[in-house]
């Protein structure tokens, strides 16, 4: 019988899911049968798709590629390895995209900021307090190599511009605009759709407070253009960001971004 | 004209950053389509719009 051991083509003459284990690894081992775990002795079938992974211990790339490639199924693995996203602001909406996206498989990341981590940023923002001082990108980098080392991560510790936009944006087939500042979202946003007709943008506008995460949508507004949020809650005194809502917000704008990377252009 | 899917009357050509503040738009927190096109920020002041065109405005909130 041929199957895919962890990423390997295998063949084997055990049908049960456990002497496969017993007979090639140890019994402690975690089997997952077709991207899903379990601890009931299956029977294999021709075909296949089995990892099998010592608990707590970091497994080589063909071993981390098969495990995602059986969760995520081949199709969209291979899709999602293939895509090149940039994220524009590591704030509490791009920090967090950026690395709901590297868990995803996005298979390059290119992360725009040029401020350092900050104690108040760490109320909501994807940073700890060995952070402080650093630079956002480097913070950022460092994390995305502990949740999977294999991702192309790209920094640019610069302030994006009308200028330098073009520049910088070329080569990244999906961008995204995770600003605080509204007339940078507005430039952006007007940059991108001029410069680059082709390329999809997808955008964050309205997430302060603890209003009701309902009101938290995705809307395609123009052609090529996504915005996500209630369009309302502005961060002001007296209604902070807070960590829920912006990672709603954000949460809405790392799956629209995998959706089109899918080519599903719908909201 | 249409703003956004809404009709607004306007009796002739109007320069487009008018049209804008008299809907009460931010200039700076906003990004303009004309009839498809996108209108940079500098070129609001010279841009007229017509009875017969469609504006689509998006308006941006701080924060994130």
């Amino acid at each position: 019988m041929k199957i895919i051991l962890n990423g390997k083509p295998f063949e084997t003459q055990y049908s049960g899911l456990f002497e496969i284990r017993d007979k090639y690894f140890d019994s402690a081992c975690i089997t997952i049968l077709n991207g899903f775990q379990t601890s009931d002795n299956l029977t294999v079938k021709d075909g296949d798709v089995i990892n099998i992974i010592k608990k707590g211990v970091m497994p080589h790339k063909e071993e981390l590629e098969s495990l995602m490639a059986a969760r995520h199924t081949p199709e969209v693995h291979g899709t999602v390895k293939k895509s090149r996203v940039a994220v524009c602001g590591l704030g509490g909406l791009g920090s967090n995209i950026a690395v709901m996206l590297a868990r995803t498989g996005v298979g390059y990341l290119k992360l725009i900021d040029f401020d350092i981590v900050e104690p108040s940023n760490l109320n909501r923002q994807s940073y700890y307090v060995e952070h402080l001082g650093m630079y956002k990108t480097d913070a950022l980098k460092e994390q995305i190599k502990k949740i999977n080392p294999f991702i192309d991560v790209c920094c640019e510790t610069v302030k994006l511009t009308g200028e330098n936009c073009a520049q910088l944006l070329n080569g990244c087939d999906i961008i995204c605009e995770a600003f605080d500042n509204p007339e940078t979202k507005a430039m952006l946003t007007e940059t991108v759709l001029s410069v680059f007709p082709d390329k999809k943008l997808v955008c964050g506008s309205g997430m302060a407070g603890y209003e009701s995460s309902n009101k938290i949508v995705t809307k395609k507004v123009m052609k090529n253009l996504y915005i996500c949020g209630d369009g309302e809650a502005e961060a002001r005194p007296g209604n902070g960001l807070m960590a829920p809502r912006v990672s709603v917000c954000a949460g809405h704008q790392a799956n629209m971004i995998l959706r089109l990377i899918m080519g599903n252009e719908e909201p | 004209m249409k703003i956004n899917g809404k009709e607004i009357k306007i009796e002739t050509a109007t320069i487009l950053s008018v049209v804008l503040e008299k809907q009460g738009f931010n200039l700076l927190k906003i990004a303009v389509m004309k009839n498809g096109d996108i209108i940079p920020k500098a070129e609001y002041d010279k841009t007229t719009v017509n009875d017969n065109d469609s504006l689509e405005v998006v308006s941006f909130v701080g924060g994130g």
